[in-house]
C-alpha cells in the first residue's frame, strides 16, 4: 500500500503572534509539524507496518519546512518531498491544492492522508480540493481505519456531530484526520539519525510546470485586513464563604450579565 | 449569477439552530442587496421542514427520497452541484458544522470557487461582500475578500441571530431526486449515535465545562445537574476526553468544538490554550478554580477561587430555588 501524506510546517500553538503595520505578522519563532498531520502520518506508518508499502511525506512551503520532514522520517516514513514555495503565494488553500495536485500526478498511490485542518488558517480546505482535483473519494474528520488490502477497500470511522459513522470505501481515497486516530510516536534516537541523513528530494514549482504567474491567477481569496482578537476580558473577582459567592454570583449573572 | 442559497441543514425533523440564524441573516443581506434568498434541504419527508423554512426564503428547494434520509457527501454533492450550476447564486451559506465542513469544500474544489470556513462576520459595505474569519486557532482575525463566484461561507453557530418568523410565505418546489450511484464509491455501513437525547454543544444556550479538577468521571454528575438546572449541556477538556470520562463529541477545544454560547461555565480546568480556542467567544465566562493563577482566569467575565465540590452543589440549589 503505497501512502501519501501531506504535511504542513506551522507556528506552534503556543506561540505569540502579533500583527505589525501592513498587516504583516511577527511569529515567535516556535514552529512545529500540524497537530493533524502528525495524527496522518503517524496512521500511515502503522498502515504499512501491517500492509507493508511505502509511506511518502510531501510539504509545500519553504526551506524551513525541511524540519518537519524529517520528523516525519525519524518516525518512520520512507521518502520526503519538499516543493518550494519560493513566488508563489503559500497561503490560499486553492493554489496549495493545485500544487500538491500537480506534484502527485507522477507518484503512485493507494491512500492519501491530510490533517483535518491547518493551525494558521483555521480552514480545512485543501484535502477536500486536492481529492477533487485528482478525482477521488474524500472522508474528512476519520477517527479509526482499518485496512482490507486483498479487497484495496478500506473501512473508515469518521466523527459526525452526533457520534461516529462507519464507512466503506474503495482505494484510492483521501482521508483527513481527527484527534483520536492513534497517539503519535515520539521519534528514537536512532531514528533522528537516520533521518538527518536522509535525502530529501526538493522541486520547484516551475518543475511542476506551473508558471508563478499564472497560479496567482488561480487563488480564490485575498486577505485585506489583520487583526489580534482582543481575547483579555476584565475580570471581577467574587469573594467570600461558597454561600456568599454563589449568591453574588447569581445576583451578578441576572442584573449585570443579564443571561439568566 | 445573483441570489443567495443557504444550505437547510436539519435534525430529527426539524431546521438546526444554525439554519434559522442563517435564514434570517441570509435574508437581511439578499434584502439589502435585491436578491432572492432561497434554501436548499436535502433529505427524506421533510415536508414540515420546508414549510418551517418557507416562511424566511422566497424559494425552497426540496428534495425528498429515502436515499437522501442519511448524509453521503457523495450523493448530496450530485444534487447540490447540479442545483448551484441551475440557480448561480452568489453567495452559499452554510453553518460550520462538521457535515457542512465536509461537502462544501468538496463542492468549492468542484466548483473552483472561494470558500470561507468558521466565519464570524459579514460586511456589506457598497454591495460588496467580504468576510471576517480566524486565522491561528482564533488568536488572529482577518478579512477575506473572495475572488470567485459563487461565495461558499460556513458561518459559525451562535454567530448570528435567529430572528422572529417573518410574514409572508415564499414557494416550495419539490425537486426531482436523480443519483448516479455508479459514481459513489463511499457507502455507509453505520450510523453510532453518542446517546439517544443528541446533545450538540455547539448549539446551546449555556455550557457548562468540566477538567481535570472533577478528579473522576462519576463527578460531573454534578455538572450535568448545573447543566441541567441551567438548561445547558455539559462539555469538556481534552485531558477529560483523554481519560474516557466524557465522550468525544463533547470536548472544547482546538481538536475538538468551537462554541460561543450565552453563558460558559469554566469548572476545575486551568485553561490551556487549547481549550480557550473553542470557548473564548462566549458571550459570558464564568470560571471556578482552587487556583488564583490558573490562566483560564485570564478569559473570564466572574472568577470565583474557590473549591468546585463546594460552590457547585450550593450554586444547584440556590438555582433550583430561583426557578422554582
Amino acid at each position: 500500500m503505497d501512502i501519501l501524506v501531506c504535511v504542513k510546517r506551522v507556528p506552534d500553538s503556543e506561540a505569540q503572534i502579533e500583527v505589525k503595520e501592513g498587516n504583516v505578522l511577527k511569529i515567535e519563532e516556535k514552529y512545529t509539524m500540524n497537530f493533524f498531520d502528525n495524527l496522518a502520518v503517524e496512521e500511515a506508518i502503522r498502515i504499512k507496518e501491517k500492509a507493508g508499502g511505502k509511506v511518502t511525506v510531501l510539504t509545500f512551503g519553504s526551506s524551513s519546512s525541511i524540519e518537519v520532514l524529517r520528523t516525519a522520517l525519524a518516525m518512520g516514513a520512507d521518502e520526503a518531498i519538499l516543493i518550494e514555495d519560493e513566488n508563489v503565494p503559500h497561503n490560499d488553500e486553492f493554489v496549495t491544492a493545485r500544487i500538491l495536485s500537480k506534484a502527485i500526478k507522477d507518484i503512485p498511490f493507494d491512500l492519501i492522508l491530510c490533517g483535518r485542518e491547518a493551525f494558521d488558517t483555521s480552514s480545512g480546505l485543501v484535502g477536500p480540493f486536492l481529492g477533487k482535483m485528482l478525482g477521488i473519494p474524500v472522508i474528512t474528520m476519520v477517527t479509526k481505519v482499518e485496512v482490507k488490502p486483498e479487497e484495496r477497500q478500506l473501512e473508515v470511522e469518521r466523527e459526525i456531530e452526533e457520534g461516529k459513522e462507519l464507512l466503506r470505501v474503495n482505494l484510492p481515497v483521501l482521508l483527513t484526520t481527527q484527534k483520536g486516530l492513534n497517539e503519535p510516536r515520539v521519534p528514537t534516537v536512532m531514528g533522528l539519525l537516520k533521518a538527518m541523513k536522509a535525502p530529501i528530494k526538493r522541486i520547484k514549482v516551475e518543475d511542476l510546470g506551473i508558471k508563478p504567474d499564472s497560479i496567482v491567477e488561480e487563488t480564490k481569496v485575498e486577505i485585506s485586513k489583520l487583526w489580534e482578537e482582543k481575547k483579555k476580558r476584565r475580570i471581577r473577582w467574587i469573594k467570600g464563604t461558597p454561600e456568599e459567592m454563589v449568591k453574588e454570583l447569581i445576583e451578578l449573572l441576572k442584573s449585570e450579565a443579564r443571561v439568566l | 449569477m445573483s441570489g443567495i442559497l443557504i444550505y437547510g441543514e436539519h435534525r430529527e425533523g426539524k431546521l438546526k439552530r444554525v439554519s434559522y440564524e442563517l435564514l434570517s441573516k441570509g435574508r437581511e443581506i439578499a434584502q439589502q442587496l435585491g436578491e432572492k434568498a432561497k434554501v436548499v434541504i436535502l433529505g427524506n419527508q421533510l415536508e414540515e421542514v420546508a414549510q418551517e423554512a418557507s416562511f424566511y426564503a422566497d424559494e425552497v428547494h426540496l428534495f425528498e427520497d429515502p436515499i437522501l434520509e442519511n448524509y453521503n457527501s457523495e450523493v448530496y454533492l450530485q444534487i447540490l452541484e447540479k442545483l448551484i450550476k441551475r440557480e448561480e447564486p452568489s453567495l452559499i451559506m452554510a453553518g460550520a458544522t462538521f457535515q457542512a465542513r465536509e461537502l462544501f469544500p468538496l463542492l468549492g474544489g468542484i466548483l473552483e470557487c472561494s470558500v470561507i470556513v468558521e466565519c464570524v462576520d459579514i460586511k456589506t459595505g457598497d454591495g460588496k461582500l467580504s468576510y471576517v474569519k480566524p486565522f491561528y486557532g482564533g488568536k488572529i482575525l482577518g478579512e477575506v475578500i473572495p475572488k470567485r463566484y459563487p461565495h461558499i461561507v460556513l458561518v459559525r453557530p451562535r454567530v448570528f441571530q435567529a430572528k422572529e418568523k417573518p410574514v409572508g410565505q415564499g414557494l416550495i418546489r419539490k425537486e426531482e431526486v436523480q443519483i448516479d450511484m455508479s459514481k459513489v464509491g463511499i457507502k455507509t455501513l453505520d450510523v453510532f449515535k453518542v446517546k439517544e437525547k443528541i446533545t450538540d454543544i455547539t448549539e446551546a444556550d449555556v455550557v457548562v465545562c468540566g477538567g481535570r479538577g472533577l478528579k473522576a468521571a462519576e463527578n460531573f454528575n454534578l455538572l450535568m445537574e448545573l447543566a441541567e438546572v441551567l438548561g445547558g449541556v455539559v462539555g469538556a477538556t481534552r485531558a477529560v476526553v483523554d481519560a474516557g470520562w466524557r465522550p468525544q463529541s463533547e470536548q472544547v477545544g482546538k481538536s475538538g468544538k468551537t462554541v460561543s454560547p450565552n453563558l460558559y461555565f469554566a469548572i476545575g480546568l486551568s485553561g490551556a490554550i487549547h481549550h480557550v480556542m473553542g470557548m473564548d467567544s462566549s458571550k459570558v465566562i464564568v470560571a471556578i478554580n482552587k487556583d488564583p493563577t490558573a490562566p483560564i482566569f485570564e478569559y473570564a467575565d466572574y472568577g470565583l477561587v474557590a473549591d468546585l465540590f463546594e460552590v457547585v452543589p450550593i450554586l444547584i440549589e440556590e438555582l433550583k430555588k430561583e426557578r422554582g
